[in-house]
């Protein structure tokens, strides 16, 4: 079958594989219909994340159809068309008792401090990802949710993540009737988290970002007020000057790379915020008012990022941060995409065979001809 | 460590309020949840490659990839890396540095089977070409010239 495979930093290809095969009770093998690549990806792309192993094939949004079934499985059956979570949860541990599906004890040997996630390096449990003609999915029967037949396929494909990671940060946020909400980020994920911040009665919502394409976007579809940080001296004091005594609450959805940018800032290297370091978070901080909420969603890596953490007690400010538990937020999601309220599928600029893989995320990581969110299709798709 | 009867500890859970919790998700609190590392496990997937687990764990999750497992001198790197908890540099730098070496021997494992990898291709510079071409074309450039001046310099001294 033909797969995504990462080769080294900043080389990707498509080549042919072994099929997956069914590994475990719980297991289905699905054909996969449509994969996005995630902003999150590119920080595996750029080699950023810990155990990315060569002969890994990334991808953790996905859709696809049912081709074959573990013995243990019952609620799926070979041709069901099904949207599949990006984290790996088996519903039985003592997270996923509690709600916590993004932080499953029992789908990642490889690091006790994230679950597993499909395509995402050794670091989440090494499982292969879904930017490819066919893939495993462990623990079938609790993550994938079979499509309603009103949602269309664009829409499913971004219910396994964007749509829920951009909700999650705006309720970690804990917004309340009439907050100021600072976005950090205008990618797929701070867009959708903008969106979402009127959903929890947001007054005023702000997007910063440094690529005018992206914010004019994130203006329309929010819809919001954008700023480009290029345009600003310094942006913390940029949004203290805008909302008086400092944003209610301030969401970061850019995330920085693993190890080799955090060392780089603490060399004192100049960063910029879509391209990684604590930068945003930084800003998040230093720009919430005292007793306010920071709510993180963007990907740090495993080591230490250097954030000012002395303004965080020194402010009474309650960060909030997880992945997102997809599995939880699901319903009430496909809710809002059923009445509307949520258009995800708008966010899709782009759409790629998977053969032209290499181009997809070069475009995507260049930030190229106003590319969003990339769709893969696969060969196999229809 | 926490006594065995702690609801004896004097004013235990006076000013306990389950609503002030900040775990988002609402964690779901049910005092008949098991605690610790006690749940009924799911059935164990059997490894047939060698799978690295973290040493903050018992052992290996129930489920788990098979990708790419640990070979050559990055598998080296690997092994000596998960003898160290999540906690240390000696687990995270190791791994860094294996991924690099892993992309090197990703090289000689293809001319190995007959492949020469199109790396320009990978890289994705043809996208570079078509939609970035002028930024593009002005950046090879100027590596090119360092590397140039870098080698004269070189050639240069070795005369000398
Ligand atoms: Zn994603
Ligand atoms: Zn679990």
């Amino acid at each position: 079958m033909l797969a995504m495979d990462y080769r080294g930093a900043r080389r990707v290809r498509a080549q042919q594989k072994p099929m997956p095969e069914i590994q475990h009770p719980r297991d289905v093998i699905v054909r996969v219909t449509r994969s996005c690549i995630c902003g999150s990806d590119l920080h595996l792309y750029n080699g950023a994340v810990p155990d990315t192993r060569v002969g890994t094939t990334f991808g953790h949004e996905f859709t696809g159809i049912v081709e074959d079934t573990g013995g243990a499985i019952t609620s799926l059956k070979r041709g069901d068309h099904v949207l599949v979570p990006f984290n790996i949860a088996c519903g039985q541990c003592a997270f996923c008792l509690e709600g916590l599906f993004g932080n499953c004890h029992e789908s990642n040997p490889g690091a006790t401090a994230v679950g597993g996630i499909f395509g995402y390096s050794h670091t989440t449990g090494g499982h292969q990802g879904g930017q490819a003609e066919y893939v495993r999915v462990p623990f079938a029967d609790v993550g994938p949710m079979i499509i309603p037949p009103d949602i269309e396929p664009d829409n499913a494909v971004m219910l396994t993540d964007v749509v829920p990671t951009g909700y999650q940060a705006a309720e970690m946020a804990g917004i309340q009737p009439g907050d100021t909400v600072v976005v950090f980020g205008a990618g797929p994920i701070g867009i959708m988290a903008a969106r979402c911040a009127w959903l929890f009665g947001a007054g005023r919502v702000i997007v910063v970002d440094e690529l005018d394409y992206r914010l004019d976007f994130a203006r329309q579809y929010a819809p919001c007020e954008v700023h480009n940080f290029h345009t600003m001296k310094d942006p913390v004091l940029f949004i203290k000057k805008a909302t008086g005594l400092g944003a209610d609450v301030c969401i970061d959805a850019v995330g920085a790379e693993a190890a080799g940018r955090a060392m780089q800032s603490v060399l004192g290297r100049k960063l910029k915020l879509q391209g990684g370091s604590s930068t945003a978070l930084h800003w998040a901080i230093n720009s919430v008012r005292k007793g306010g909420v920071v709510s993180v969603v963007g990907v740090y890596g495993p080591t230490a990022t250097m954030v000012p953490f002395g303004n965080v007690v020194n402010k009474g400010i309650t960060i909030r941060a997880n992945q997102a538990s997809v599995k939880r937020l699901l319903p009430r999601l496909v809710e809002h995409v059923r009445s509307g309220i949520i258009d995800p599928k708008a966010l899709i600029t782009h759409r790629f065979s998977l053969e032209d893989v290499s181009n997809a995320y070069r475009i995507f990581s260049s930030k190229l001809d106003g590319c969003i969110k990339p769709l893969l299709i696969p060969p196999t798709a229809e | 460590m926490i006594p065995e009867d702690y609801k004896k500890v004097p004013g235990w859970g006076v000013d306990a309020d389950p609503k002030n919790d900040p775990t988002y998700p609402m964690r779901l609190r049910d005092p008949d949840l098991p605690r610790g590392l006690s749940w009924k496990r799911p059935p164990l997937q059997v490894a047939t490659v060698e799978i690295l687990h973290s040493n903050e764990r018992p052992g290996l999750s129930a489920v788990f990839g098979e990708a790419s497992p640990p070979k050559g001198v990055s598998g080296v790197l690997r092994r000596y890396a998960f003898r160290h908890s999540e906690s240390a540099y000696r687990h995270w730098l190791p791994l860094m540095a294996a991924d690099r070496i892993g992309a090197i021997e990703g090289i000689f494992e293809d001319l190995g089977t007959g492949r020469v990898p199109n790396i320009i291709k990978e890289k994705g510079w043809g996208a570079e070409w078509k939609f970035n071409r002028k930024a593009f074309a002005t950046r090879i450039l100027l590596v090119t010239a360092v590397a140039g001046a870098g080698a004269l310099a070189a050639w240069v001294s070795i005369r000398d």
